[in-house]
């Protein structure tokens, strides 16, 4: 059956959409200067009229910063927001040269209060006064206030934060639903033992099979059974998590996969479970590789930096990919407010349809390339040469 | 810098975190889940490889079957035919039998027949002798009742003596 046409069809309907979005990109510059012009004729206006100040006009002509809520909505927080004013906050746990510190971020009202703990006073505070309000707007950290009221930088790098921010709270419950869906899965196999699946689990299976054999058996070998838990696991952690993540609403919106904290330590997995297996064809590969002895110094340090290499390129990859989905489409939800019109609403929401309905062919796409990856790399590790 | 730097709360926190899932999953999900798949996998190759040999089995029976069908038939046949030759041999037999025995019967009857005609010819003459005698005597005594006539009688008796 041929169709090529429905192909092209499409294929032209994606070329106008993206002129569209380029063209619209060409027109914001000039927009931009526009909006700021009105802005100052209001502000103007305002100082003209300072005999009637009003705090609630000049909230209103608050100028919009897209980077800080863009940058405030990807990075971590100690509360969860869910809606208008109303945020779950979360316990704060601090290690401290005293002892264990722990509290609900609560005591902190959205950053305006102080906590007097059982050591210190705690602030929630932007990382350096010295950045401008948008590189800083998402850096709130918990600093040590000392007795001058001022924060004490010295006494701020002692204390770590181990706190259940909105992201480790977001990843518990991508455990708790991970752990509940398979183990409902795998009792479901063994009551229905050698019968066809059923519902969720016939839902799951193909990708089950589907991580067997298209990426253990082929990457891995005939030894791919041994790495099968790690792999659905690490699928299934990434796909959870990047998809809860695309729901703006309470209980998702976390950029828990987007968070280099995360896929650090996913790569470290991966960096681990590879170096543990490795063979000795593996290590002999790194450290007497088929070359000329004098070449060792050149090569051994690139064979070094290869072993990291790999899973730095996992741990970016996924972050980069999933912080730039978030990015974009906060972008574009921000376009109705930089350009203060309902009018531009439907074409937003029109391209972050787009954007979302892309991104979760992300989220299926990075969660199996973090997979297959790990698989190859596991698969290079165990090869035996003969 | 803070977007690429990660804090130590969430590293600490995914660590515990994925452990924990990776060990429990280990244990209560992919074990299970994988053996399962497995299992049945195996058990559908074995029910598919049986259900192949099932079928030469049967294809080899149907043969057979056909080959006895066969083989029966031409049994039946050579039965048949074997039948048929004892029958008419039978038949054969039988005709020869009841001719010979009918030729025993006509030849006995002949010979009944030949007896009795003998045996009527013998009481015939008997008979014939006796009325004859009888006649004879009968005449005689008419004829003898004159003294002239036993004369001749006697005489040509005599004559009749002599001349033998």
């Amino acid at each position: 059956m041929d169709c090529s046409h429905v192909f092209e069809f499409k294929v032209n309907r994606l070329i106008v959409a993206f002129t569209l979005f380029l063209a619209f990109f060409a027109v914001v510059p000039s927009v931009y200067a526009q909006t700021e012009a009105v802005d100052s004729a209001v502000v103007d206006s305002a100082n003209v009229h300072a005999e009637k100040p009003s705090s609630e006009g000049a909230n209103g002509e608050e100028k919009f910063d897209p980077t800080a809520v863009v940058m405030e909505h990807i990075a971590d927080s100690h509360v969860w927001h869910v809606a208008g004013n109303f945020a779950f906050p979360l316990p704060v746990i601090l290690y401290t040269p005293s002892g264990l510190e722990v509290f609900s971020s609560g005591e902190f009202h959205h950053g305006e209060a102080d906590h007097k703990g059982k050591y210190n006073t705690y602030r929630l505070e932007e990382e350096a006064k010295g950045q401008s309000v948008s590189q800083n707007f998402f850096n709130k950290q918990i600093k040590v206030v000392g007795a001058d009221g001022k924060v004490d930088e010295a006494a701020s790098a002692e204390i770590m934060d181990f706190s259940i921010t909105k992201n480790v709270a977001a990843m518990f419950l991508t455990v708790v639903i991970l752990l509940f869906v398979f183990t409902a899965v795998a009792t479901a196999y063994k009551k229905r033992e050698g019968k066809s699946p059923r519902g969720l689990q016939s839902f799951l299976e193909p990708i089950f099979v589907f991580i067997r054999d298209d990426v253990a058996r082929p990457n891995i070998g005939h030894d791919f059974a041994r790495f099968m838990p790690f792999l659905l696991t690490i699928f299934f952690f990434i796909l959870i998590n990047n998809l809860l993540g695309l729901i703006p609403i309470f209980p998702g919106g976390a950029n828990v996969t987007g968070n280099i904290a995360t896929t650090f330590i996913l790569a470290i997995f991966t960096l681990i479970i590879v170096n543990v297996n490795g063979n000795k064809y593996y290590w002999r590969h790194v450290f007497a590789p088929a070359v000329p002895k004098w070449m060792y110094i050149i090569m051994i340090p690139v064979e070094l930096i290869g072993i990291l290499s790999r899973p730095f390129a996992l741990m970016v990859r996924l972050f980069a990919n999933i912080t730039a989905g978030h990015i974009i489409v906060l972008s574009l939800i921000s376009l109705i407010f930089i350009f203060k019109s309902l009018a531009i609403a439907p074409v937003s929401v029109a391209f972050v349809i787009f954007m979302d309905v892309l991104e979760l062919l992300v989220a299926f796409l990075q969660a199996f390339i973090f997979t297959l990856l790990s698989a190859l790399f596991i698969g290079m590790a165990i090869e035996e040469h003969h | 810098m803070e977007l690429v730097t990660p804090s130590i709360g969430l590293v600490f926190w995914t660590l515990i975190a994925f452990l924990f899932l990776l060990l429990l999953l280990k244990k209560y999900a992919w074990k299970p889940i994988m053996s399962a798949i497995h299992d049945r996998e195996q058990y559908i190759d074995e029910a598919l490889n049986k259900a192949e040999l099932a079928k030469k089995e049967m294809a080899r029976l149907t043969a057979q079957n056909e080959d006895l069908l066969k083989e029966a038939r031409a049994e039946r046949d050579i039965i048949l035919k074997e039948a048929k030759t004892l029958k008419d041999s039978i038949v054969n037999e039988a005709k020869v039998q009841a001719q010979n025995e009918g030729a025993k019967l006509i030849e006995k009857a002949k010979i009944e027949i030949e007896n009795q005609k003998k045996a009527a010819l013998i009481e015939l003459k008997n008979q014939v002798s006796t009325l004859s005698l009888d006649i004879a005597e009968r005449v005689l005594r008419n004829q003898l009742q004159d003294k002239a006539k036993q004369q001749e009688l006697v005489t040509g008796l005599l004559k009749d003596v002599e001349l033998n």
